[in-house]
């Protein structure tokens, strides 16, 4: 790695640490721009309790000084504060137990989109033309059109409800199968879409028909040469597909009923618990900038063909 | 005998030609605009134009039909001031007729039939999904026309002036970019319905909901920044061709170069990113509605329409069939529309 490489990579950081700031400051400020206060929805409080809940919280403090806390609790201890629904719970407690579930039904999904992908890209791509890249083509077009909670109560209604092969529910047994092809869908057809035309631009090469040439055969050609180079615009789809997976388990969470982080994250939002609100935005989208981070830095240093700006 | 190769010349070949000749080498052809050559390629692409029919159908349907429809999206039909609420009407199947209404059919009135039945409140599930439909695709038109407006704005006076004005612009997109745009959004979604709903309280705005605007507020702010992107990369290396150099050394005034060089070279792409975007916008849209952050409670979107259809899956599945049918094909003919526009306008942009 030269020199030029690792200050690239250090502005990167310093860009992804500058995002998560921003959104730490974005969402405290935005939140508590809202008029009416967390209780707003519940019964009425006299004055005094009132008082006394929002002593408790700290909402008594001039914003500013609320703002300071926060992040420092945040950045000292992981803490963002309790939950003003879950009585007794931290934030930090439910956004833990609803990523167990979470990253479980996220890793199983970018895993088969990742493996099934590249598989069925490089399937088109050496049969260019053919049927089968005609029916992989049109398959995953429609897939990318779909939105994932169309696609997602679809599945639900057809396996779930007609043809009763799995639960509808998620927190049953098997029940995950349903959300994890959900949310695998879209990313499995645009990984197909990108290995199948970095495959094709690779196949054109001078070195593949130099391999060629030189008698190496049609197999050793495809993993031996091809498929190496032809990875790498997969690589930089990783971190958008996270993105993906993440808002995407957002609704699928909630229509397959499945405890996870989206769920929380939704279901702060109509209860107006400010504190998961911002603990849920935060730890999301922490996630994807650094997974974004990463792939952006794997890209640039797998292919040192890539010119640096 | 075999014909040698020899250095002999036919002098028949070297005869100037006659007129007649010339007149067969010749062929005038009309000339053709850009546009027009776009076109023609867009027409040829069979996909493309079926995409651009469906596109302009669901549009005219969704335009036209609510004006002479007997039904409206937020009519209760077992709901008549001054009589008990007539439950028959509810959850009709496509094509059936409450109680009431085969009283009316028996008397010899001619009952409108509810094509794709009604909803649990009674309300003429057709016209929502057409409404539905409009919403749609009135956001996805309007939200790119402001991401259109925004983008082009900034991009180009980033890309004119350069400098320091550039490198600041380029480092406030780069931030906005990296934001997670979907969390964002739901999250300004979420807050600004509450922040606004005193602001527009009495205006004209009042009318469009507070979700509605609050979508738009959220896109003017994050989506305006990959357009703003794409455009000063546009003016930038627009500006350093040579054709440029050589306009400017004929003695071209820049007005000229911006008219006659810059915009006809620059508005194909422009163009066809708005067209992108559109699908993008109803796909952001109808999730936010799905999520229950779109548009206001009696008013239609496919997207809330679908998560209604969630509740009752298992007695009215259609309920949820037909509008993910309608937002699929207009998603899906979009990008193929948009898909096909491109290549027709710009074929450098292929793959």
């Amino acid at each position: 790695m030269n020199s030029k490489t690792f200050l690239y990579i250090l502005k990167r950081i310093a860009l992804a640490v500058l995002t998560v700031w921003i959104v730490i400051t974005v969402t405290f400020f935005v939140t508590r721009a809202v008029p009416g206060g967390p209780f707003l929805g519940e019964k009425a409080l006299s004055a005094e309790a009132e008082a006394a809940l929002n002593a408790k919280y700290g909402l008594d403090k001039p914003v500013f000084e609320q703002y300071i806390t926060y992040l420092k609790d945040i950045v000292t201890r992981m803490d963002f504060g309790p939950s003003l629904k879950n009585r007794g719970r931290t934030v930090m407690d439910i956004i833990s137990s609803g990523m167990q579930v979470s990253v479980k039904l996220g890793l199983i999904a970018a895993g088969c989109a990742t493996v099934i992908g590249i598989v069925l890209g490089a399937v088109a791509a050496l049969r260019r033309n053919k049927i089968i890249d005609k029916v992989i083509m049109v398959i995953t077009t429609a897939f990318v059109s779909m939105p994932s909670f169309i696609m997602g109560t679809l599945l639900l209604l057809l396996f779930a409800l007609v043809l009763k092969w799995v639960p509808a529910n998620g927190a049953m047994e098997g029940g995950l199968i349903l959300p994890v092809i959900t949310l695998a869908l879209y990313p499995t057809a645009y990984i197909t879409r990108l290995t199948r035309s970095s495959m094709l631009d690779v196949l054109g090469q001078d070195y593949i028909r130099t391999a060629r040439a030189k008698g190496v055969s049609g197999v050793k050609i495809i993993f031996g040469h091809a498929l190496k180079n032809s990875l790498i615009p997969v690589i930089t789809y990783l971190g958008p597909m996270l993105a993906y997976i993440v808002t995407g388990s957002l609704v699928v969470e909630q229509i397959f009923a499945v405890n996870g982080i989206g769920r929380a994250f939704v279901s702060s939002i109509t209860d107006r618990d400010y504190p998961l609100i911002m603990g849920t935005t935060i730890v999301l989208a922490s996630l994807i900038v650094i997974m974004n981070l990463v792939s952006d830095i794997m890209y640039k240093v797998v292919d040192p063909r890539i010119t640096l700006e | 005998m075999q014909k040698r190769f020899t250095m002999h010349v036919n002098v028949d070949d070297f005869l100037p030609a006659t007129d007649a000749e010339k007149e067969y080498m010749v062929q005038m052809r009309p000339t053709s605009t850009f546009f027009k050559d776009g076109v023609k390629r867009l027409l040829k692409n069979k996909i493309a134009t079926a995409s651009f029919i469906i596109v302009v159908l669901i549009t005219l349907m969704s335009v036209l039909l609510p004006m002479f429809w007997p039904y409206s999206y937020d009519q209760m039909l077992g709901v008549t001031p001054g009589r008990p609420v007539d439950p028959s009407f509810n959850n009709l199947a496509p094509f059936q007729y409450s109680t009431t209404e085969q009283q009316w059919k028996a008397e010899g009135y001619t009952v409108f039939p509810h094509i794709f039945g009604t909803d649990s409140q009674g309300r003429d599930y057709f016209i929502r999904v057409v409404y539905g439909a409009r919403i749609s695709l009135a956001v996805g038109f309007f939200a790119s026309i402001i991401v259109l407006i925004i983008g082009m704005t900034v991009g180009s006076i980033a890309g004119y002036i350069g400098g320091k004005v550039d490198i600041f612009i380029m480092r406030v997109v780069d931030i906005i970019y990296s934001l997670p745009d979907t969390l964002m959004v739901i999250l300004l979604a979420a807050v600004m319905k509450n922040a606004l709903e005193d602001v527009i309280e009495g205006t004209v705005l009042a009318s469009l909901g507070v979700n509605m605007i609050s979508l738009f507020l959220v896109f003017a702010l994050l989506y305006w920044v990959s357009m703003s992107r794409l455009i000063r990369g546009q003016i930038l290396s627009l500006r350093e061709q040579e054709y440029v150099l050589a306009a400017k050394s004929a003695g071209a005034k820049p007005s000229w170069i911006i008219r006659k060089h810059l915009i006809p070279n620059c508005i194909s792409v422009v163009i066809i990113s708005t067209a992108l975007q559109i699908p993008s916008a109803i796909f952001t849209e109808s999730y936010l509605s799905f999520l229950g952050l779109g548009v206001n409670a009696p008013m239609p979107s496919l997207g809330s329409l679908a998560a209604d259809a969630l509740n009752g899956i298992n007695s009215y599945p259609y309920r949820l069939v037909i509008p993910a049918i309608v937002i699929s094909l207009i998603v899906l003919s979009l990008n193929l529309f948009g898909d096909g526009l491109r290549d027709a306008f710009d074929p450098k942009l292929k793959n």
